[in-house]
């Protein structure tokens, strides 16, 4: 079943200045329960594409669907928005309450949640994301990584069936970024939410199921990774790199040797280094 | 060494003042502030004292806390005291020299006025000292309640000032960012006179004011996502509720009241 599902979708920011279209005509259907990963440089659409999908921006052209609403009807924008939870770049411009328990709160308390269940949501949020010791504490003493568990855990608390996550690690150090990378995947493999993660390093897409590759607002590329990263040429046409492993691979079989394209982590690409040169 | 600013100035404790409905302190020391300018005698000033030395008594705050809160209006008093010695035409004249005339009254007014000061500024650090920022946010905007009757933004107005509360450390951590970077490119903060140092501040505004608006921007975004749609249909995860200490305190107000007024007509 498809989560979020855009047709034909066009977008432009403002149709006066004539900087054109920001999205071309963008078809994309986004599966439940998958963890999606949408890679490309800046300016590529992909921050844009993923406001579409809780109605923060609408559609110039086209349609865009959350689990079969249209995210122009704002009748349904409520609903929309806690089918599909957001978190954003910059945790601090996210975090609203001054006490941990207070900011995972926010969301419920605005749809309305009955105060006794907030609370089991908060903590269930909490301990989902390993922040729970931390309820009581002031966001602005914590780490990066740790605020931005709490953004999600914000999110979670909600009880979306799907988070897009728009860079959400760009402003962490190589440890926070860890952090909440795992907690994302384990969310997506425990919880069964579906994960949409945009991101520009490579390093975070290897383990997604998909792997969807923007450049100047269109799709070029849509695969697993192990079917988009092997796309070499393509990919270092639009300015983007691919993983060191696949980098190494590539070089090699220039160089006449026989390396398999598709061997991404570092495991794999030792393994098929050692059947070639041992 | 701008983090050391500290902010609310809260204490935090677990003592009966502090674990009172935000409401119950508010509402207390607003009548508190009528009772102490209803206070005319020297036993009604007794009790109010009395009342007041209590309170602080029971919050465990130390005294030296309190005094330190009161010494930035030292001047003020010190004014105020003056100003009513040598302005009060009493009868009785205890001084007379060149064209100055001190009274008895004059002594008498003067040092009421500044013990009502000092009384009404203690009682007011009281408050603050014991109740959290956000508390009394969340509690001024329940008080506040029933004005939503007649259109005014009280939800609105507290959001906004508990995101103020909660951005003051964000943006000074900012400052001492933008301080650092600009003092890497020479420019200095702490030398010149008082215009220089005006000047200087401007490469540190700037920069400050562009980046809360563009945080403000993705504030907003963010909290839109998280199907903020204002006061209408909120819930809370924290209900204030008025406990049983809470009405007994009240009655305890109220009864204050009462006994100033009775003292007040019997000119005490």
């Amino acid at each position: 079943m498809n989560i979020i599902r855009t047709e034909k979708l066009d977008f432009e920011y403002d149709a006066e200045s004539g900087r054109g279209l920001v999205l071309k005509e963008l078809d994309l259907e986004i599966e439940e329960g998958s963890f999606v990963a949408i890679l490309g440089h800046n300016g590529s659409g992909k921050s844009t594409l993923a406001k579409h999908m809780n109605a923060i921006l609408l559609p110039t052209g086209g349609k865009v669907f959350v689990s079969g609403m249209d995210t122009s009807d704002e009748e349904r924008l409520l609903e929309i928005r806690r089918t599909v939870g957001m978190v954003f770049q910059n945790p601090d411009n996210q975090i609203v309450a001054n006490v941990v328990e207070d900011d995972v709160a926010f969301g419920p308390e605005n749809i309305g949640i009955p105060t006794a269940e907030i609370r089991t949501r908060v903590d269930e949020a909490l301990k989902a994301v390993g922040m729970y010791e931390y309820r009581n504490h002031a966001p602005h003493l914590l780490s990066g990584g740790q605020k931005q568990r709490v953004a999600i855990a914000g999110i979670i608390a909600m009880r979306p069936r799907c988070i897009v996550l728009d860079e959400p690690t760009a402003m962490l150090d190589p440890s926070g970024r860890r952090e909440v990378l795992d907690t994302v995947h384990r969310l997506n493999r425990e919880n069964g939410i579906t994960v949409v993660l945009i991101t520009h390093h490579m390093d975070e897409c290897i383990d997604a199921d998909r792997l969807i590759v923007m450049a100047d607002g269109a799709i070029i590329a849509d695969g697993s990774p192990r079917e988009v990263f092997p796309q070499v040429e393509l990919l270092r046409d639009t300015g983007m790199d691919v993983p060191a492993t696949v980098g190494l691979a590539w070089e090699l079989r220039k160089a006449g040797y026989d390396m398999p394209l598709d061997a991404l982590s570092a495991e794999e690409c030792a393994e098929a280094l050692y059947r070639v040169f041992g | 060494m701008l983090k050391d600013i500290t902010l609310g100035q809260y204490f935090p404790g677990d003592t009966l003042v502090h674990r009172l409905d935000p409401r119950t302190k508010l509402v207390m020391t607003i009548l508190y502030i009528v009772v102490l300018f209803l206070a005319k005698g020297p036993i009604s000033y007794l009790a109010v004292f009395l009342f007041l030395a209590i309170s602080i008594g029971v919050s465990r705050i130390r005294l030296k806390t309190i005094l330190s809160g009161l010494k930035p209006i030292l001047i003020l008093i010190l004014i105020t005291a003056i100003l009513n010695l040598l302005y009060n035409r009493g009868e009785t004249v205890l001084l007379r020299f060149w064209r100055i005339t001190i009274t008895l009254e004059g002594v008498f007014t003067a040092l009421t006025m500044a013990l009502r000061i000092v009384m009404l500024i203690a009682g007011t650090l009281l408050l603050t000292y014991t109740t959290s920022p956000l508390q009394l946010t969340d509690g001024l905007e329940q008080l506040l309640n029933p004005l939503k009757k007649i259109h005014v933004p009280v939800h609105e107005l507290s959001m906004m000032m508990s995101i103020a509360l909660r951005f003051i450390p964000t943006l000074i951590e900012e400052t001492d960012k933008i301080m650092n970077a600009q003092k890497a490119r020479g420019a200095e903060f702490d030398t010149g006179n008082l215009i220089q140092k005006a000047k200087a501040m401007l490469p540190l505004l700037v920069p400050l004011f562009i980046s809360a608006f563009r945080r403000a921007d993705e504030l907003a975004t963010a909290m839109e996502s998280r199907c903020y749609h204002g006061g209408e249909g909120r819930t809370k995860l924290k209900v204030l509720t008025m406990e049983r200490r809470d009405w007994i305190t009240l009655i305890v107000g109220l009864l204050m009241l009462a006994l100033v007024i009775a003292l007040r007509r019997l000119g005490l």
